[in-house]
């Protein structure tokens, strides 16, 4: 059976039309300047589409009962920005030699202003993310929201946990300190006993088969520029995932579905 | 999860979508607070630890201490609970790599539509099982001090051959502590028992030459000590010494 198509209703009934010759839009100088944040959103909008994606992320619905325990992820990823920040600003005065390291690190700790409390940030954010990223970990796990349809965000996240150990790892080194030092040849010397790969992962890390002037540049380019990207675009995807599939509810809400969708119930008279 | 049970959990789960509140201010609102505790903890540990830096690198040095950033610890104790030698390789990489394996395949093996932790008894248990193994396994990393000191009372076969070689003997076994062997093994009392194998009577299992290939060419982990034996020969001789005496 054909339907009858009805007329489409007006954007916005209540507002009566503007009188035959008046312009539309604001008039002089005051009201352009009043509109300019409005039309340079227009522009780029206009160019990009971007605002309904952004509406589709930031006005999409949470759950009724979610709670605090929902916060760690983005927690997380605060941490992760502070790391970043900070490590921006390290990173200007740090120099990764085998020669220059340990000085620049106590120039920074010294003489840079504001030198040891960014250093410091640093060092404890790091600490701060792991402890985020695994409470985060163990709320997914003992909610099950790593269940149907959420797989795929669950692999996602144990790549970023392992990122991130790989990150600590690497920054461990930096500072060429005699316990950095140590501790990283140990630590290269635990991946080489591992079967297959294990060989072949030591000497990338160490650069050659020995503990070399090479090996800090090598942790450096890891531990700032190709993990750091890698958890970045990673986390992209993460989140695009939690925007896509929704934010999990508490496992014992259960859901009760509107007074008028509720089916009735017919009794037949026998 | 079959595939009712897929539709059913889509449908619950959009009603509550569909009762619940925006993402925006509601969740940010949220989300901010908790960014401004975290911004505040770190200023806090920064300003009250402070980033102090160690003596700097210095590889022909014998005075260290392996000791890894704290939340590796778990993976570090691992290599001494697991003791035998033939077993290390499982410690270091086997039994992390099948915990991570494990670890990223759960949503596939645990396929069960319930999500209430007290009705997934398998799951739940296993997952505080691991909390707390790693938890004790962190406290016996932050526990086990890397001992600087070995007292070892010098051995009969030693003193009977004279001061001087009681005086080696001692220079050995203060080269050995300071090297950081007790972190990794045991000396009698001293030391942790693990991952190395104790050498309280290592210099009856094995020559002195064959210790000294040890050190020089040691198996992973441990660090291999030729540095010092070009930079200081008589400290190297010393530590092999002292470890040729212990029987």
């Amino acid at each position: 059976m054909a339907k009858i198509k009805l007329p489409a209703t007006p954007s916005n009934p209540l507002s009566s039309p503007k009188r035959p010759g008046k312009k539309y839009g604001p008039s002089g100088v005051m009201g352009h300047a009043g509109e300019a944040g409005v039309t340079a959103v227009d522009w780029i909008d206009e160019r990009t589409s971007l605002s309904g994606g952004l509406r589709w992320a930031m006005f999409r619905k949470v759950p009724k009962g979610t709670n605090w325990f929902y916060t760690l992820g983005s927690a997380t990823m605060f941490a992760f920005l502070s790391q970043a920040v900070t490590g921006v600003f390290l990173a200007m005065y740090y120099d990764p030699s085998a020669t220059r390291a340990y000085e620049s690190i106590q120039y920074i700790n010294n003489d840079v202003f504001l030198g040891e409390f960014v250093h410091g940030m640093h060092r404890w954010g790091s600490s701060v993310m792991v402890i985020l990223i695994f409470l985060h970990m163990g709320r997914t796990f003992f909610f099950g929201a790593y269940k149907y349809p959420r797989e795929l965000n669950w692999v996602i996240g144990v790549a970023l946990l392992v990122m991130t150990m790989t990150m600590s790892f690497s920054g461990y080194l930096l500072p060429f300190d005699q316990r950095s030092y140590w501790a990283t040849i140990v630590g290269v010397n635990i991946n080489g006993t591992g079967p297959l790969v294990g060989p072949y992962l030591s000497e990338f890390l160490r650069a050659g088969p020995y503990f070399g002037a090479t090996t800090l540049s090598r942790f450096y380019a890891i531990h700032m520029l190709m993990v750091p990207g890698a958890i970045a675009a990673l986390m992209g995807f993460h989140l695009y995932l939690v925007a896509k599939l929704g934010t999990t509810a508490p496992p014992w809400i259960k859901a009760k579905p509107p007074e008028e969708l509720r089916e009735e119930k017919v009794t037949v008279d026998p | 999860m079959n595939k009712e049970q897929k539709e059913q959990y889509l449908r619950d789960y959009g009603t509550l979508k569909s009762q619940g509140k925006p993402f925006f201010p509601y969740a940010v609102a949220k989300d901010s607070a908790m960014a401004i505790v975290v911004m505040a903890v770190i200023i806090a540990m920064s300003i009250v630890l402070g980033a102090e830096l160690g003596p700097k690198a210095d590889p022909t040095s014998t005075t260290y201490t392996p000791r890894p950033e704290w939340y590796f610890f778990f993976l570090f104790e691992l290599l001494r609970v697991i003791k035998p030698p033939a077993l290390v390789p499982l410690a270091t990489i086997g039994v992390p790599t099948i915990c991570l394996i494990l670890l990223f395949l759960l949503p596939f093996y645990d396929r069960g539509p319930e999500r209430r932790p007290e009705r997934r008894p398998i799951a739940t248990t296993a997952g505080i099982f691991v909390v707390c193994a790693i938890g004790y396994l962190t406290y016996l990393g932050a526990a086990a001090g890397p001992p600087t000191q070995i007292d070892i009372p010098v051995p009969a076969n030693v003193s009977s051959q004279g001061p001087e070689a009681v005086a080696n003997f001692e220079a050995g076994s203060q080269v050995v502590a300071q090297s950081g062997c007790a972190a990794c093994h045991k000396f009698g009392e001293n030391g942790n028992s693990g991952p190395g194998p104790s050498l309280t009577k290592i210099g009856a299992r094995l020559p002195a030459q064959a210790i000294q290939r040890t050190l020089l060419n040691p198996s992973a982990p441990m660090p291999s000590f030729s540095a010092l034996s070009e930079e200081s020969p008589t400290q190297f001789a010393q530590m092999v010494g002292f470890l040729a005496a212990l029987k």
